[in-house]
């Protein structure tokens, strides 16, 4: 009974969270829309992590998957010539989860520092491919321009703030997709996986194929956010890959702890805020306060921000 | 059909056949050949380090025995993943009890049904906590929870996949002594008419008196004794070995 009221809260809270910025997108400054957009492309692949992290897994390699699907994105638009947004998006999934599919086949084996560092040394390999790759821009990257957005043509101002909120409405149901997920028997086995893997196989489940298909859907959503924030900036480079990146991914998933799919989204807003915030008023030592915020959250919150909301309400 | 199988006739559900296993200098088991009939209750009894958890590895696909054979209704074991032999209707539960240390004991007992493709998980789960009373447990999480209940709780998950045969790694160590005879009635009358084989490995000669139609006793990796528990539990080389060593140790 507790627990469906739980999930019913946080389906309400998905919900305002859309409508919200659904109408951010039309009343927001223009600076703020940019924010939101970076904060639900960064959210979408810390929803990633925290499946993996459910599992008893951190990677530091999600900036592989999403650059891929920023890269996949941009190259549809620049030279395909396809401009459509939604078959970017799509498309920038689609890649980063193929990649997972055969890199998860080895992955899904190793565990702890070895599975965190050989997702690293992935997304080192593609960094270093773009990199030395002078067609793709090599480190300047290049630009993307999205002219439609499922078939509905963006030009003017309001058009691409059409763009900014269906997306919201996209990115919030992946979401309660994976709310879902969470709240089913594969959610509860991916605990059981992180608790004693031992008692799962004895229990006659495959742990393997759980482990593997949690990669899966984690390199998917960060794919789908890697397009997304392609396609908010209008520009991809190999920084999208660099470790720095996907460091920052999982700074933003230890602040938004995993006890809720609407965490990371509202961590990653955060993070976003403080950024813009600090980079106009302390250039030189934002890094160094969110050192010190990342230091706080492991010693005071280890559960993450969300521990904060939870507490309240009940 | 192998010599041992055929010894026993249809009515063997588990037939083990010169199961060697070493550990360096260690013989954990020495040409082993066990044959275990349908809707007995067995207990392995032996001081530790005799083998008797060895074999229970063994068997449930842990260990790879170095040479020798298994049977189970019908399938060769050797070789096979924990989770392969699990699905064919070989639970176990442990020693140290193996749970799922962040979820609710309702929440593990879910788990394991839902594994076990239970078309109505929610209202498995109730009865098995009910059958073991452990209602008053269900939302608290299993890593918090007394010995006794930690124990019950880890028999009732391996009682879920519906096993033909149920291997108990001593199932009342760690567990107050007058809360013993409690946890046995329970596994006993759980499995009872459900046409379930039980092993229970045991250090408690009152439990394995009690509860048990046939003993076998390990040591060193062999086998010494093999019979009803009354002639067993007076051979001399039990009174040795077994428990002898009990009695020491608890001195």
């Amino acid at each position: 009974m507790k627990s469906i009221m739980a999930r019913d809260r946080t389906v309400i809270a998905l919900v305002a969270l859309c409508a919200a910025l659904g109408a951010s997108a039309w009343l927001a400054p223009q600076w703020l829309v940019f924010l939101l957009a970076m904060a639900l492309a960064k959210g979408l692949v810390v929803l990633g992590l925290l499946l993996l992290m459910r599992t008893g897994l951190v990677s530091f390699g999600q900036g592989l998957y999403f650059g891929l699907g920023a890269y996949a994105a941009a190259l549809l638009a620049n030279r395909a010539g396809i401009g459509d947004a939604a078959v970017m998006l799509l498309a920038g999934t689609a890649c980063a989860a193929l990649v997972a599919a055969v890199l998860g086949l080895l992955l899904a084996r190793y565990r702890e520092i070895f599975f965190a560092m050989l997702s690293l040394a992935f997304s080192m390999i593609l960094y270093g491919l773009l990199v030395k790759s002078s067609t793709l821009g090599s480190t300047d990257g290049f630009n993307l321009h999205a002219k439609s957005f499922a078939g509905i043509a963006l030009g003017a101002a309001d058009a691409r703030r059409v763009f900014y909120g269906v997306s919201a409405i996209a990115v919030l149901s992946v979401g309660w997709a994976l709310h879902r997920y969470l709240g089913s028997h594969w959610g509860r086995l991916s605990s059981a996986i992180r608790d004693n893997e031992l008692r799962v196989e004895y229990l006659g489940a495959s742990v393997y194929r759980v482990v593997y298909v949690n990669y899966l859907v984690a390199a998917a959503l960060a794919g789908l956010g890697g397009a997304f924030a392609a396609l908010a900036v209008g520009h991809v480079d190999p920084e999208t890959v660099y470790w720095t990146t996907s460091g920052e991914f999982v700074f933003i998933a230890i602040l938004a702890g995993t006890g809720n799919v609407l965490a990371p989204f509202l961590a990653a807003a955060i993070f976003e805020a403080l950024r813009t915030l600090a980079s106009q008023y302390a250039p030189n030592v934002w890094q160094m306060a969110l050192g010190g915020a990342m230091l706080a959250i492991i010693m005071f919150l280890p559960g993450g921000l969300w521990t904060l909301l939870k507490r309240k309400p009940a | 059909m192998d010599a041992a199988e055929e010894k026993a006739g249809v009515s063997a559900l588990l037939s083990a056949e010169g199961l060697n296993k070493r550990f360096g200098a260690v013989a954990a088991a020495s040409d082993i050949t066990l044959v275990f009939e349908r809707d007995s209750v067995v207990s392995l009894i032996g001081a530790n380090g005799a083998g008797k958890t060895t074999f229970l590895n063994i068997v449930t696909g842990y260990l790879r025995p170095d040479s020798g054979r298994i049977r189970f209704d019908g399938h060769d074991l050797v070789g096979r993943s924990p989770r392969e032999i699990t699905g064919m209707g070989l639970s176990r539960s442990f020693q140290i009890p193996q749970l799922f240390a962040t979820l609710s004991v309702r929440e593990n007992l879910l788990l394991a049904e839902g594994i076990a493709g239970a078309e109505r998980a929610e209202q498995a789960t109730d009865e098995l906590l009910a059958r073991f009373d452990l209602e008053p447990y269900a939302a608290r999480a299993a890593g918090l929870l007394p010995e006794g209940i930690r124990k019950l709780l880890d028999v009732a998950m391996a009682l879920v996949a519906r096993p033909k045969l149920l291997l108990l790694d001593e199932p009342t160590s760690g567990v107050a002594a007058e809360e013993k005879f409690g946890i046995m009635d329970l596994v006993m009358s759980a499995v009872r008419g459900h046409g379930v084989t039980v092993l229970f490995v045991e250090h408690d000669m009152d439990i394995v008196s009690r509860y048990a139609g046939r003993v076998v006793a390990f040591y060193d990796g062999r086998i010494i004794a093999d019979g009803p528990p009354q002639a067993v539990l007076r051979s001399d080389e039990v009174l040795r070995y077994v428990i002898g060593e009990d009695v020491r140790a608890a001195a």
